[in-house]
């Protein structure tokens, strides 16, 4: 069913129940926004979109009010122009006004607007609120005197994420955003998955700045500075730099990175490679000592390439702790490797070493600074930027991004295959590990068209694959016949579901189960330029598997450097110097 | 709350009451606030372990417990004076000098709106209407209604609470 | 049951009680025992009898003698004479304040002349501990009517007819809000009552839940009935602790004598209900925060539609009124709307109960038909202004009304006229103001009222209406500007049309309608830096009138801010600038030779 109305003296034409915002946006009629998350919630709180619908009582919010038939709606009236700019120039009375001092400078979404309404000034008296930053946490920065109130950091954290950290207080003018009683997000049950920070519109929630440090590391003649990206970043980057949504730019990074002055660009695809070898082999002990063996173990086996998750699951799932894999992060195997085995192939002191990994992702800072992380005698990881603050350097550095020529990741851990690349979104890790997992078994590839499990691609919370095991290697044997199923989780509100399950005894068919905290996994993760919604969740996806369908290598276990490292260095797959530097343990939290 | 303090909790007679209640009620969202009402009545405050304990009792998140009990001015962290001194706000006691009578107990006690003295004798607090605006202005103290209250009347009324 | 020679009323309602009321009940049962006469005369405690100011107070039937400001020690002649005797005791009668008239009975006083009782009929009259008084008094009876004889489609025919629309504040008609609801196909539905009353100086909902519980429990099953809901919930104020008491009493006994549960009357029809206590917030009142806050949730509104007809309490359809609202339909289902559209004016029917006070005579609880005059109500009831002063504004519709100067005092009292003054019938807080009120200050107090009762979810209220309380601050404080007026103007334009709820909506009415009719006080604020009510007390001058001073230092003693120069014997004065207009000093001068301006 459709709505005619005109909006602005045009008339338009819509399906029922769109709002009226989207029917502006239809005729190229841009209304402004802030409190509003399409799709997701429109709390109609800042009052930024408030048009004038001839008829009404008072203005309404384009963001929730619905079309009617013959609606006559004014975007561009003295009215509403005026209605909308004083919520504005409200919201910047009570606002620090620090853009220069602002990690949100250029890229703020209150900056954008005010600037857009032509204000200069703001008419009302200044009614600043002083909060104390909160830097308790390694993964973000919380500067409560810049929030406005929006909210959609607490439907990221109580709706979608429900860790239920975040949480409004107090009320009226007083009203601040907090974790409750405790002043420090550290004192919480945060997972620092940074999904506040990713859809936060100004600068009140943001990462934990890494950039001053990384500077000071390539400034420092004595230090070797060493980068890796994750798979997410490449299809993310460009975003920075205003290229579209789903743009890949592997090689432009690479070339980037090195213009920036590192000493190795790495991939942190190697070590999701090796991951998929490690983590797939523990899937098959685990499977070799409950089917084979009759042992009592913990399966299904989940993964535990995501800190976001393995906070989650220390902090409120304790019990599903001996279902993760020990197999830690790929950044975490990258880390100690390069302080090991590079060090030791280039000849230098680990102790000159600088790791510095660019994620997606905030726990993956909070990950770098576990106490544990020390495998290789140094802290495993020194830094860890995410795909924002990379994009910044460069910017800052002089770099014209978009008209880089390709470059090529460094040889020894900079080698990966299309199995690496879709780590980056959900279900990717599931399927790279089904690719050499099944290969191991039957020594057939995994049947499915261009080596995709359709059914756990993909934006839906909860999916599943199942498939039957047959022609078994004969050291196989007792799997013929098995029926294996898995289960794909991401967003921690699906991970709780998963969790309550696995607590209920209701996950006892299936075998394998991944985790990411992250909605769409790494490519929406905490650290990626904003804002990330639906579409640019779909397109860096897109762009991720063409990237992985581009490759001639496109399993793990077929990755060069990864039979050169078992082969020189770590052995085989679970053995013992696997299991010093590339896996680890957990421990509950509360 | 860690489970030691859990436990400890529960030998206590007022936790006691309040887990009775709780296992009154349903264990959904909508308890949270006949929760919290009678926990304050029990407690006589909500301090920040007693609202973790009922976050965790009934599955809601602390910091939407903390949301909650800072949302509504009838729920208190601070632990109140033996008396409380409620003075009218409401309009027909403001008309009539409502204003002058708080600043009286406030000057006298040292204290403002929401505090409680040193000694914990008295709490200070305000309301708009108690529906007894025909003795406008009016002061509750405990539970009895003092009528036309005037500033000069406020220390002969605190002598009457020791 | 026994039957009694005589019945004795004896108010107990929240304002008596505090008056002591309850030693005057067992003085006097103590006196009827001593004199035996327990098995002749019954005494029936009841909800408020609307003159508060004069309780607590007692009516002694069948004659209805009319005892005013009673205290246990009259109770002896109160038995010995009057019950004994038969003479009725003259002291304690009501006396007129014009011409000092001793008045016998309630319907002789002025104040109770005017007023016609169909929300409060039985307030003062019954027992609302008792639901044997309820059904004496024909209580239930209309929902007996409606479960046994009418379909729901009826029942809200009913209410379509009598016109009768929403006390709360709004004035929706109650019936098309009903048949909205019913038109909802859903597996569950809901009826809540608003009994949050947060405006500031209003306690008729607070009255009517402590004098008459049962007919809120009825009128709810009947809505229930008409629009198919089996649950209900009575959402009522933390801060009224004697209405919850007594309606969950009343629910007790509605649920032991089976009318409310399964199958009430026989019908397929079962309802129940239950309390949910407010927690101090004036915003749960507003519907969508009402229903957020019985979920569990902190009461931030929420933008509609949708409505509470199609997603309210739990998402579910929902019908929310107000107290005085549901009192009115069991008058409605036993007299036929017709006929209670037969009271009022226009579209405004039925009658409109007031919380009269302030500067005023005779303060209290009325129920007048819409339509009467302010002057009616301000002069013939309330008995005009306090201590021979002048009337300034009367301010109706609590802090999202206005302020009627006496230039509209002959105004009808309606849902239509009141808006075209500015003010709104509001939930029926209507306060009198004499001149020592300072209009600046009014709207200054109601500014200050929603800043700290703002939920804080929106930008205008809760950033826009801190800046007006500000502004308003700075203006009373003499600091105000013409540019802060044109702000205040500004915002206040503003605020109504952009904020999320009906709070922030009406926020500005305060400010818009003193600006409205006592511009003039702004401006003396702003440019003379003089406050005519003396109330901004940072404007005032005190002075020492030298011919009349004496010179005798007790104001210079009673300085606390060292204000004072003068010696022994001679003319003393005051040091503006150090002067901190605490007053100490005009109290302490036996002379009155101290002035302020
Ligand atoms: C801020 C605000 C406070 C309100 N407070 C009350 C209240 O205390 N009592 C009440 O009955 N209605 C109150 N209302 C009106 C209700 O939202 C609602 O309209 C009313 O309860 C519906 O019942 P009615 O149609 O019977 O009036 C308030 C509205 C607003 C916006
Ligand atoms: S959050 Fe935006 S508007 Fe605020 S200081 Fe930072 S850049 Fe400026
Ligand atoms: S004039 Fe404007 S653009 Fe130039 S330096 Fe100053 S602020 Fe920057
Ligand atoms: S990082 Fe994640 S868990 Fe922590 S506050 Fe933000 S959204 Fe909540
Ligand atoms: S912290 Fe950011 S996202 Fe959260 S309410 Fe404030 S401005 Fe909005
Ligand atoms: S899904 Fe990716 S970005 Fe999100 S927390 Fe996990 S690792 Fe980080
Ligand atoms: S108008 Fe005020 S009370 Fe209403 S939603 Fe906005 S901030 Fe809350
Ligand atoms: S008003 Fe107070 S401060 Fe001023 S002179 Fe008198 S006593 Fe002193
Ligand atoms: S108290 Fe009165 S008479 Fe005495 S010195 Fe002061 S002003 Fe003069
Ligand atoms: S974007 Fe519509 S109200 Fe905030
Ligand atoms: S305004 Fe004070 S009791 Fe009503
Ligand atoms: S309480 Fe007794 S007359 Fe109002």
């Amino acid at each position: 069913m459709t709505v005619n109305l005109t909006i602005d003296n045009q008339p338009v034409t819509v399906p029922k129940g769109t709002t009226i915002l989207n029917a502006a946006r239809s005729i190229g009629i841009k209304i402004p926004t802030l409190c509003h998350m399409e799709g997701v919630v429109s709390p109609g709180s800042c009052r930024v979109c408030l048009v004038e619908v001839e008829g009404a009582r008072t203005l309404l919010p384009s963001c929730i009010a619905q079309v009617g038939e013959g609606m006559i709606v004014h975007v561009n009236s003295k009215t509403a122009r005026t209605a909308r700019r004083t919520s504005v120039e409200l919201i910047l009375a009570n606002h620090p006004l620090d853009c220069n001092n602002c990690s949100r400078n250029n890229n703020c979404e209150l900056q954008t607007i005010a600037s857009d309404m032509g204000i200069t000034a703001s008419r009302f008296p200044r009614l600043v609120q002083e909060h104390p930053l909160d830097l308790s946490t390694s993964g973000l920065t919380r500067d409560m005197s810049k929030c406005i109130l929006c909210r959609r950091c607490v439907t990221a954290c109580q709706n979608i994420q429900q860790v239920g950290v975040l949480a409004a207080q107090k009320r009226g003018f007083a009203t601040i955003i907090g974790g409750g009683a405790k002043a420090n997000l550290a004192e919480t049950t945060c997972v620092q998955c940074g999904q506040c920070a990713a859809v936060c519109p100004v600068g009140a929630i943001t990462e934990k700045d890494a950039i001053a440090d990384v500077w000071a590391a390539l400034d420092d003649p004595k230090k070797h500075v060493v980068v890796h990206t994750a798979p997410a970043i490449r299809a993310a980057l460009g975003e920075c730099f205003g290229m579209p949504a789903g743009s890949r730019v592997t090689g432009k990074m690479v070339t980037a990175l090195r213009r920036l002055g590192f000493d190795k660009v790495f991939d942190t695809n190697f070590a999701a490679d090796l991951t998929i070898m490690e983590e797939g082999f523990e899937l098959i002990k685990r499977l070799t000592d409950a089917v084979r063996d009759k042992k009592a173990v913990a399966l299904p086996q989940f993964t535990s390439c995501c800190p976001g998750w393995i906070n989650f699951a220390e902090t409120f799932y304790p019990k599903s702790l001996p279902y993760l894999s020990s197999c830690k992060s790929p950044m975490q195997m990258e880390g100690p490797l390069i302080k090991t085995w590079y060090a030791q192939k280039a000849g230098i002191d680990p102790k000159d070493i600088v790791v510095v990994s660019v994620m997606p992702c905030t726990a993956k800072k909070h990950e770098a600074n576990r106490p544990e992380m020390v495998d290789s005698g140094f802290k495993d990881t020194d830094y860890v930027l995410t795909t924002r603050e990379l994009g910044k350097m460069v910017t800052a550095a002089g770099i014209d991004f978009v008209n880089l020529p390709d470059g090529r990741a460094d040889e020894l851990a900079g080698e990966s295959t299309g199995a690496a690349d879709i780590f980056a979104n959900s279900g990717g890790v599931m399927e790279a590990a089904l690719r050499t997992a099944y290969e191991v078994i039957t020594g057939r590839e995994l049947p499915f068209p261009s080596l995709h499990v359709a059914s756990i691609q993909g934006l839906d919370g909860i999916k599943e694959a199942a498939f039957k095991l047959d022609g078994c290697k004969p050291e196989f044997s007792f799997l013929e016949g098995v029926t294996v199923k898995v289960l794909v989780a991401h967003g921690l509100g699906n991970a709780h579901k998963v969790c309550k399950k696995l607590e209920a005894g209701d996950l006892a068919e299936y075998q394998f189960v991944e985790i990411m905290t992250c909605p769409g996994g790494c490519i929406g993760g905490g650290g990626q330029p904003r804002m990330t919604d639906d579409n640019v969740r779909r397109a860096r996806i897109a762009a991720i598997y063409s990237e992985d369908e581009s490759r001639t290598l496109r399993k793990s276990h077929e990755n060069p450097e990864i039979k050169r490292i078992y082969a020189e260095f770590l052995g085989e797959p679970l053995g013992h110097k696997s299991h010093h530097l590339l896996h680890t343990t957990y421990t509950p939290r509360q | 709350m860690s489970e030691k303090e859990h436990t400890c909790g529960c030998d206590n007679a007022l936790y006691q009451e309040l887990n009775a209640f709780i296992a009154s009620v349903p264990r959904t969202r909508d308890s949270l606030i006949p929760v919290l009402h009678k926990a304050q009545a029990l407690f006589g405050y909500l301090p920040v372990d007693l609202q973790e304990y009922i976050a965790k009792a009934l599955d809601v998140p602390a910091s939407e417990v903390y949301g909650v009990v800072t949302f509504y001015t009838y729920f208190t962290m601070q632990p109140r004076g033996r008396h409380t001194i409620n003075v009218c706000l409401g309009t027909a006691c403001y008309v009539r000098g409502a204003k002058q009578v708080v600043e009286a107990f406030s000057e006298l006690l040292g204290i403002k709106i929401g505090e409680t003295t040193p000694d914990r004798r008295f709490t200070l607090t305000a309301q708009r209407c108690f529906g007894a605006c025909g003795l406008a202005p009016a002061v509750m103290i405990n539970q009895d209604v003092h009528g036309r209250v005037n500033p000069k009347k406020v220390a002969e009324l605190l002598e009457q609470y020791k | 049951m026994n039957h009694y020679r005589t019945q004795i009323l004896l108010c107990a309602g929240g304002a008596c009680i505090s008056s002591g009321c309850e030693s005057v009940r067992d003085a006097l049962l103590r006196e009827i025992k001593a004199n035996g006469l327990e098995s002749e005369i019954e005494v029936i405690t009841t909800g408020c009898m609307g003159m508060c100011e004069i309780g607590p107070m007692m009516v002694v039937s069948p004659e209805g003698i009319f005892y005013q400001k009673v205290k246990p020690e009259d109770m002896a002649d109160v038995v010995r004479e009057h019950l004994v005797k038969g003479c009725v005791v003259e002291r304690l009668l009501y006396k007129r304040a014009d011409n000092d008239e001793l008045l016998r009975f309630m319907e002789d006083i002025p104040f109770f002349k005017l007023q016609k009782k169909i929300v409060l009929r039985n307030c003062g009259k019954i027992n609302p501990e008792k639901i044997e008084e309820y059904i004496a008094v024909g209580g239930y009876e209309a929902l007996g009517k409606a479960l046994t004889s009418m379909t729901p489609e009826q029942v809200i025919e009913e209410v379509l007819t009598s016109g009768l629309r929403g006390r709360g504040g709004a004035g929706f008609p109650t019936g098309l809000k009903w048949k909205f609801t019913a038109k909802e196909s859903a597996d569950q539905k809901y009826v809540l009552c608003n009994a949050d009353e947060g405006d500031p100086g209003a306690f008729m909902d607070r009255s009517q839940l402590e004098g008459d519980p049962h007919s809120i429990i009825e009128a709810m099953a009947i809505a229930g009935y008409a629009i198919g809901a089996s649950k209900g919930y009575v959402y009522v104020r933390a801060e009224y602790p004697l209405a919850i008491q007594r309606l969950s009493n009343a629910l007790d006994q509605a649920r032991a004598k089976g009318l409310l549960g399964e199958n009430i009357f026989n019908s397929d029809f079962s309802f129940d209900l239950q309390i949910r206590m407010g927690a101090g917030a004036f915003v749960c009142g507003e519907e969508t925060a009402l229903m957020r806050s019985i979920e569990g949730y902190r009461g931030e509104p929420r933008p509609k539609p949708p409505f509470p007809a199609q997603k309210g309490l739990f998402e579910k359809p929902t019908v929310l009124n107000n107290v005085e609202t549901y009192a009115n339909i069991p008058y409605i289902i036993m007299h036929g709307g017709a006929e209670f559209a037969k009271i009022g004016s226009g579209k405004s029917t039925g009658t409109k109960v007031f919380a009269l006070a302030g500067h005023v005579n005779n303060s209290g609880l009325v129920e007048v038909p819409m339509g009467i005059t302010l002057r009616e109500i301000v002069y013939d009831i309330g008995g005009g202004i306090r201590g021979g002063k002048d009337f300034k504004a009367v301010q109706i519709g609590g802090p999202s009304g206005g302020c009627i100067p006496k230039e509209y005092l002959d105004t009808p009292v309606t849902y239509e006229t009141l808006p075209t003054l500015g003010a709104i019938m509001g939930s029926g807080g209507l306060i009198v103001m004499n001149e020592d009120a300072c209009m600046v200050d009014v709207a200054r107090y109601f500014m200050d009222f929603i800043q700290d009762e703002s939920c804080g979810k929106c930008t205008p209220c809760r950033i826009g209406t801190k800046i007006m309380l500000d502004l308003l601050n700075k203006i009373t404080h003499g600091e105000g500007t013409e540019q802060d007026l044109e702000q205040l103007e500004f915002l206040a334009g503003q605020i109504g049309k952009s904020a999320l709820c009906g709070l922030g909506q009406t926020a500005p009415n305060p400010v818009l309608s003193t600006l409205r009719y006592f511009r003039h006080e702004y401006v003396e604020h702003i440019k003379d830096k003089h406050c005519r009510s003396k109330v901004c007390r940072s404007m005032l001058r005190y002075t020492i009138d030298a011919a009349a001073c004496k010179g005798c230092g007790l104001c210079k003693k009673a300085c606390p801010a060292d204000a004072i120069s003068g010696e022994r014997k001679a003319p003393h004065s005051i040091a503006a600038d150090k002067c901190i207009r605490c007053g100490a000093c005009m109290e302490a001068c036996p002379f009155t030779a101290i002035e302020v301006k």
